[in-house]
């Protein structure tokens, strides 16, 4: 245990004792604080794989087929980006028919099942904090277009997940991009392109910082 | 043969007519205000000890006299509520369990399902249940809660809110199943591997980064809830559990884990589940739920005489076990501390219970709990100056209940903290 935290439980202790509580207690009260640190580093915590694991033997060796079947995520680096490239054009086409019943014709959502993909404001900032009425959009929040791909290909359309090529996705993908003033009207995505993509929000995430 | 008395039959008859109106009587007494009683209510007969009762049964039901039920919307995106008001004790029944689905909820035939385990391993592999149920098997009581716990509630603190509405995304189960780190060693985790990507097996193919920390400290596999195999809507039949972990990152129908040595930073980790901070920035991987507490009676829709009451409710933290829940029943002018059963288990729920009496003066009830890292539940205002009105996630203020002079209860938290 450390020290601050010793001291807060002695805190609540004496809260328990006196039966009411001070304002002196009341002031150290910060939410955020005091919980176990957080950190992305793993050396910072002491769970091991067991040393003495006697292996079992059970399972199969994967299945390469099955592992070539749903080993289709794509990471920020862009890892598991499919060859094959498609239009803003063709995406807004793919989009009228496959997307809009939900989200909209031009991709302003329908609340609350299915979200706005489209709008950049606020232009400046990212106040989300402290204005409840901001709706966040593939353009004012996402922080990387990987993350559009990926979830394209893995869970739209809604009503049929997995049918999108990856010439549809990459459409799609430039579709929404290009709504939102990220790429022009005119663009053409492929894995190269796709990372060459500077999202509005990159930059805006911060790892947690509760309990440091 | 002769008989004296009243045939069965005649038994059954005559207490069919009194009982229903009788029974009519004493439900609308029971039942607080603004619920529903049954459609049909249940005929019963003026004395159960003279007749036969029913048969035994392959599945119990319960009393038609208990007929709780969760807050459905209607959509395969949407979530189900747990009445938390209804509850006792600390553990949720499964087939209360609070819902949120992404993709509908999947069917799955148990013998087909695998567990692809690849990446960053020695032994890319892949089990099926019964390879699982090989590895030494554990069980634990752990709550699950999702993230926007409280949301509606902190955006609209209407009066009329019962604790399922404010709450009741939160369940606590029983789990049976392996822990993660031991499948980790069978594959042969790589060293280098800091990250783990788990996805499910339903139409979202969900997916959500691990740190690989946690999947070595408390993670489990789990199948079975309460007892049984997990239910549809909970996992079947297999799901991650990352004890004290926002409720999204407990992957249900988990199919495969792939090692890394970086998060994915899939939709589930950056557009949803972050949380804006005021200076402009989001807070990501925000994955433990903070120490939090509910009174769940009274709360409204109840209504009080006046005489002595037990005051209950649920405290929990995400970070370890409960060490206080205090109690004020003047406003947070003076607090008690509570009793509280199941406070041994980490990240678990606790119940906590107070004996008081309403003296039919208008007061207000709070309950302020604090967990072993020695953090304690904030008011609604010092929760807002640290993360603002417009954040989403991970709401853990302190929760308040007016009771008025005539003994009706309230959601209080708009009036307290305006």
């Amino acid at each position: 245990m450390t020290p601050s935290r010793a001291a807060a439980m002695l805190v609540t202790g004496l809260l328990v004792a006196c039966g009411g509580a001070s304002d002196a207690a009341n002031a150290r009260r910060s939410p955020g604080r005091n919980g176990v640190p957080w950190s992305a580093d793993p050396a910072s915590r002491s769970a091991t794989l067991p040393r003495d694991w006697q292996r079992l033997g059970v399972g199969r060796p994967a299945d390469p087929a099955r592992v070539a079947a749903w080993d289709f995520d794509v990471d920020t680096l862009g890892h598991g980006l499919p060859p094959g490239r498609g239009t803003a054009a063709e995406g807004a086409a793919l989009y009228a028919a496959k997307c809009a019943m939900c989200h909209g014709v031009k991709g302003e959502g329908m609340p609350p099942a299915y979200p706005a993909l489209v709008g950049r404001e606020p232009r400046a900032g990212f106040g989300f904090a402290s204005d409840p009425t901001i709706i966040r959009t593939v353009g004012n929040y996402w922080p990387h277009a990987t993350t559009l791909y990926d979830y394209i290909q893995r869970a739209m359309p809604y009503f049929a997940p997995g049918s999108l090529t990856p010439a549809e996705t990459y459409a799609l993908t430039a579709w929404v991009l290009a709504a939102n003033e990220i790429v022009p009207a005119d663009a053409v995505l492929d894995s190269a392109a796709l990372m060459r993509v500077k999202m509005p929000a990159a930059g805006r995430f911060v790892d947690d910082d509760r309990g440091r | 043969m002769a008989r004296s008395g009243p045939s069965r039959r005649e038994v059954i008859k005559g207490a069919v007519g009194v009982a229903a109106g009788a029974v009519a009587a004493r439900l609308a007494d029971a039942m607080p205000a603004g619920a529903q009683p049954p459609a049909a209510p249940p005929v019963v007969p003026i004395d159960p000890t003279r007749v036969t009762g029913g048969p035994t049964t392959a599945v119990g039901s319960r009393s038609p006299f208990v007929q709780p039920s969760r807050a459905p919307v209607g959509l395969t995106e949407g979530t189900s509520k747990t009445p938390l008001q209804l509850l006792s004790g600390t553990i949720t029944p499964s087939d209360l369990h609070f819902e949120r689905h992404h993709g509908g909820i999947p069917l799955i035939d148990p013998a087909q399902h695998r567990l692809l385990v690849h990446g960053r391993v020695a032994h890319p592999t892949e089990f099926t249940l019964d390879d699982l149920k090989a590895f030494p098997p554990v069980t634990r009581p752990h709550f699950i809660e999702c993230a926007g716990n409280g949301r509606e509630a902190f955006r609209k603190p209407r009066p009329d809110l019962t604790p399922q509405q404010v709450d009741g995304q939160l369940s606590n189960s029983e789990w049976t199943g392996l822990p993660l780190r031991d499948l980790l060693a069978e594959v042969g985790m790589d060293a280098a591997a800091t990250w783990l990507l788990a996805e499910g097996g339903d139409a979202a193919r969900l997916t959500r980064s691990v740190p690989v920390w946690k999947a070595l400290d408390d993670a489990l596999l789990v199948y079975a809830q309460n007892g049984e195999p997990l239910r549809p809507e909970t996992g079947f039949p297999l799901r991650l559990l990352l004890p004290g972990w926002e409720g999204n990152i407990n992957v249900k129908w988990l199919r495969r884990l792939e090692l890394g040595t970086a998060p994915w930073m899939t939709r589930w980790e950056t557009s949803k589940y972050t949380d804006p901070l005021p200076g402009d920035t989001a807070r990501r991987f925000s994955f433990e739920q903070d120490v939090k507490s509910i009174i769940t009676t009274p709360a409204h829709p109840e209504v009080l005489r006046p005489g002595p009451r037990i005051i209950a409710g649920f405290a929990w933290s995400g970070r370890g076990r409960i060490t206080t829940v205090e109690v004020s029943t003047d406003r947070g002018a003076t607090w008690r501390p509570a009793a509280l059963v199941g406070a041994e288990h980490p990240k678990s729920v606790v119940r906590f219970t107070l004996p008081w009496r309403f003296d039919g003066r208008e007061t207000i009830l709070m309950s302020r709990a604090t967990d072993e890292t020695g953090m304690i539940q904030p008011t609604r205002t010092e929760w807002r100056a640290t993360r603002g009105p417009g954040s989403d996630y991970h709401y853990h203020d302190i929760r308040a209940w007016k009771v008025a002079a005539d003994g009706t209860v309230t959601f209080a938290n708009g009036e307290v903290w305006a």
